[in-house]
């Protein structure tokens, strides 16, 4: 066991790395000079070429691309970051601090919602199978699936201001600091959220429950008069759960995807909207190191489902 | 043995839907698809529909889609404007027909490219195997753990918003997905005895792969192609929604969200509502119709 563990965690730097990397030549390999577009213009003749010079070396783009690979990454282990914001000149450090928690606490509430609600949603249309309940369940996932969640936020919103006259709180506070201010900010993103991805866990949940029910175990379960409740949580669901962990850990992506433009609606200071802002400046050393966080999260997050695995399924090979 | 044996009937079937040339026996082979999979079969309606629009769109839309008829700005649906007009006067019902085009020119074209690199990198990875195939397997692993709509707002930026920026931006982000699916269809086929028979009668990998591997590997590598035109049709509208998509004066469907939604979204609800519903219909058929195709190629696969 401790050897899967650790091959898991050898396996999360590399891959890490080489999305870092990936970030980090799409920043400075593609077409257009940073240097340029910030001062403002495309054309290298209308520019200062002193002042050109200057935003260089200041970006430190005078530098080896390695060089520069090298200590961004070694910032990123420090904990500077990458530096500080193009625009305002606020310290990455800061600029990290203030959104990570949010974004984190979106996809974290997310998910436990999803689990909440997906899996016994699941195991009920399941158990109901091609009854109202299992077409209910099913007809409200695959919308859950196919309509796009900015959509359905923008659908919400117009239903909230015009049914209720409600409008969200303006400013965005931390779930330890105002608990009030937080829910009714973010209750809406994050319930949209877990609808997407809690979509997945029922389906899932569903057709592996309908397996597993199947087993011969589960009728031997039931044969020696065991309770309903004991055979459908203990032999069934338990087993069909593992199915599910792992289209979650494949799904966390999506989800950050969704936090990404949902912030944006809702307006809540996450890592997305913090990206979507500095990319309307070019702001780049806030949009790789942020970018690179939000892989950070997904990658840690799967690394997570990994342990989690361990203690759900006693059968890993752990080889 | 059961996945080997499972993967080469999946490409039977592919091949028996594919080769069935004379049109009357296409036409019943749809028709017994429709009555099989009558939820496939509306997808499939509902997107030839669209096809439709795309090519007829100048007939169809009864404005031009850029026309500016500022007297009549923020109308509400109506015999004029069927769908309202925007807030520069434009006719909401033109843009959304005008739109279709870049929703599919977007949705096939960054398929097709996803697609087919993602399709060789995975079936070479697969044949070759080793050193090469475990450097592609650690970069598919990198890109994976990229939220899609962030790595395509990186690549947007970096390469500047346009059609065709977007499209392979939105490329870029399907491969790694295309890579696992057709590098894991390729590593069963790889095993099955023609292909065996294949290198032992001395042919060279380029024809092992190209006449055996690929044709009998493609089934599901097709099937998740048909729902990720439905997903990145959603990644445009979601980039141009961002203001990171296809530029301004052009009709996109997401562009139309984000210019009619925000400012107007009280004022006028119909610019938001109708470019949203064609949205979700679009990806609702491409969904159906893509869970059709894997029952009829391969029931095995129902439950991934």
């Amino acid at each position: 066991m401790q050897q899967y563990l650790l091959r898991r965690l050898l396996l999360f730097f590399p891959t890490l790395l080489v999305a870092s990397l990936a970030i980090f030549v799409i920043m400075r390999i593609l077409p257009g000079d940073v240097a340029l577009s910030i001062a403002g213009s495309e054309d290298t003749e209308e520019v200062d070429i002193e002042l050109l010079n200057a935003l260089r070396e200041q970006l430190g783009l005078t530098e080896p691309l390695p060089v520069q690979y090298g200590k961004w990454m070694w910032s990123m282990v420090n904990g500077e970051f990458g530096g500080a914001s193009l625009t305002d000149r606020e310290p990455l450090s800061e600029i990290v601090g203030r959104r990570l928690p949010v974004t984190f606490q979106l996809a974290a509430f997310a998910i436990v919602i999803s689990g909440m609600i997906g899996i016994p949603l699941g195991v009920v249309a399941a158990l109901r199978q091609n009854r109202w309940p299992d077409y209910l369940i099913r007809a409200a996932t695959i919308a859950g699936h196919a309509v796009p969640n900015f959509w359905l936020a923008l659908m919400l919103l117009l239903a909230m201001v015009t049914l209720f006259t409600w409008a969200p709180p303006l400013f965005y506070k931390d779930v330890w600091e105002s608990p009030q201010t937080f829910f009714l900010k973010a209750i809406w993103p994050i319930l949209l959220l877990a609808w997407g991805f809690s979509s997945n866990v029922t389906r899932v949940t569903r057709s592996n429950m309908l397996e597993v029910l199947r087993q011969d175990y589960v009728r031997t379960a039931r044969s020696k008069g065991l309770a309903e409740q004991v055979v459908i949580v203990r032999h069934t669901l338990r087993n069909a759960l593992i199915p599910v962990i792992t289209i979650s850990g494949l799904q966390l992506a999506a989800l950050l995807s969704g936090t990404v433009i949902l912030e944006n609606i809702f307006g809540i200071p996450g890592l997305g909207q913090g990206i979507i802002d500095a990319a309307t400046t070019r702001d780049y050393p806030v949009i790789q190191s942020l970018a690179v966080l939000l892989v950070f999260m997904v990658l840690g997050l799967n690394l997570i489902v990994d342990f989690v695995y361990v203690f759900i399924d006693p059968r890993i090979s752990y080889s | 043995m059961r996945e080997i044996g499972g993967e080469s009937g999946t490409a039977q079937g592919l091949q028996a839907v594919l080769s069935t040339r004379s049109p009357v026996r296409w036409a019943s082979h749809v028709g017994r698809f429709a009555l099989k999979y009558p939820l496939g079969a509306i997808g499939g309606a509902i997107l030839l529909v669209l096809v439709f629009v795309a090519v007829f769109a100048s007939q169809i839309a009864p404005y031009d889609p850029l026309f500016q008829d500022t007297p009549n700005r923020l109308q509400g649906p109506g015999i004029e404007f069927w769908f309202g007009t925007d807030s520069l006067g434009r006719d909401a019902f033109s843009r959304l027909v005008f739109g279709s085009r870049i929703s599919l020119f977007v949705g096939l074209i960054s398929v097709v490219i996803g697609t087919t690199t993602g399709t060789f990198l995975g079936v070479t990875s697969a044949y070759f195997g080793g050193w090469f195939d475990l450097q592609i397997q650690r970069v598919v692993d990198a890109f994976m753990g990229f939220p899609s709509l962030v790595l395509a707002l990186v690549l947007v930026m970096a390469l500047g918003g346009s059609l065709t920026n977007v499209t392979l931006a939105i490329a870029i982000t399907l491969i790694p997905r295309m890579v696992r699916i057709s590098r894991s269809s390729a590593l069963s086929v790889k095993s099955e005895v023609y292909v065996l028979s294949a290198q032992a009668l001395g042919c060279s990998s380029t024809r092992v792969v190209l006449r055996y591997i690929v044709p009998n590997s493609l089934a599901p590598v097709f099937v998740l192609a048909t729902s990720y035109l439905g997903t990145a049709i959603v990644a445009e509208a979601s980039l141009s929604f961002l203001g990171l998509g296809v530029p301004a004066p052009h009709p996109s469907w997401g562009g139309m969200l984000q210019f009619g939604a925000r400012g107007y979204l009280e004022v006028a609800p119909w610019l938001a509502i109708f470019p949203g519903i064609a949205l979700s219909l679009v990806v609702f058929s491409f969904s159906f119709l893509g869970d059709a195709l894997r029952d009829a190629l391969d029931p095995r696969l129902r439950s991934a």
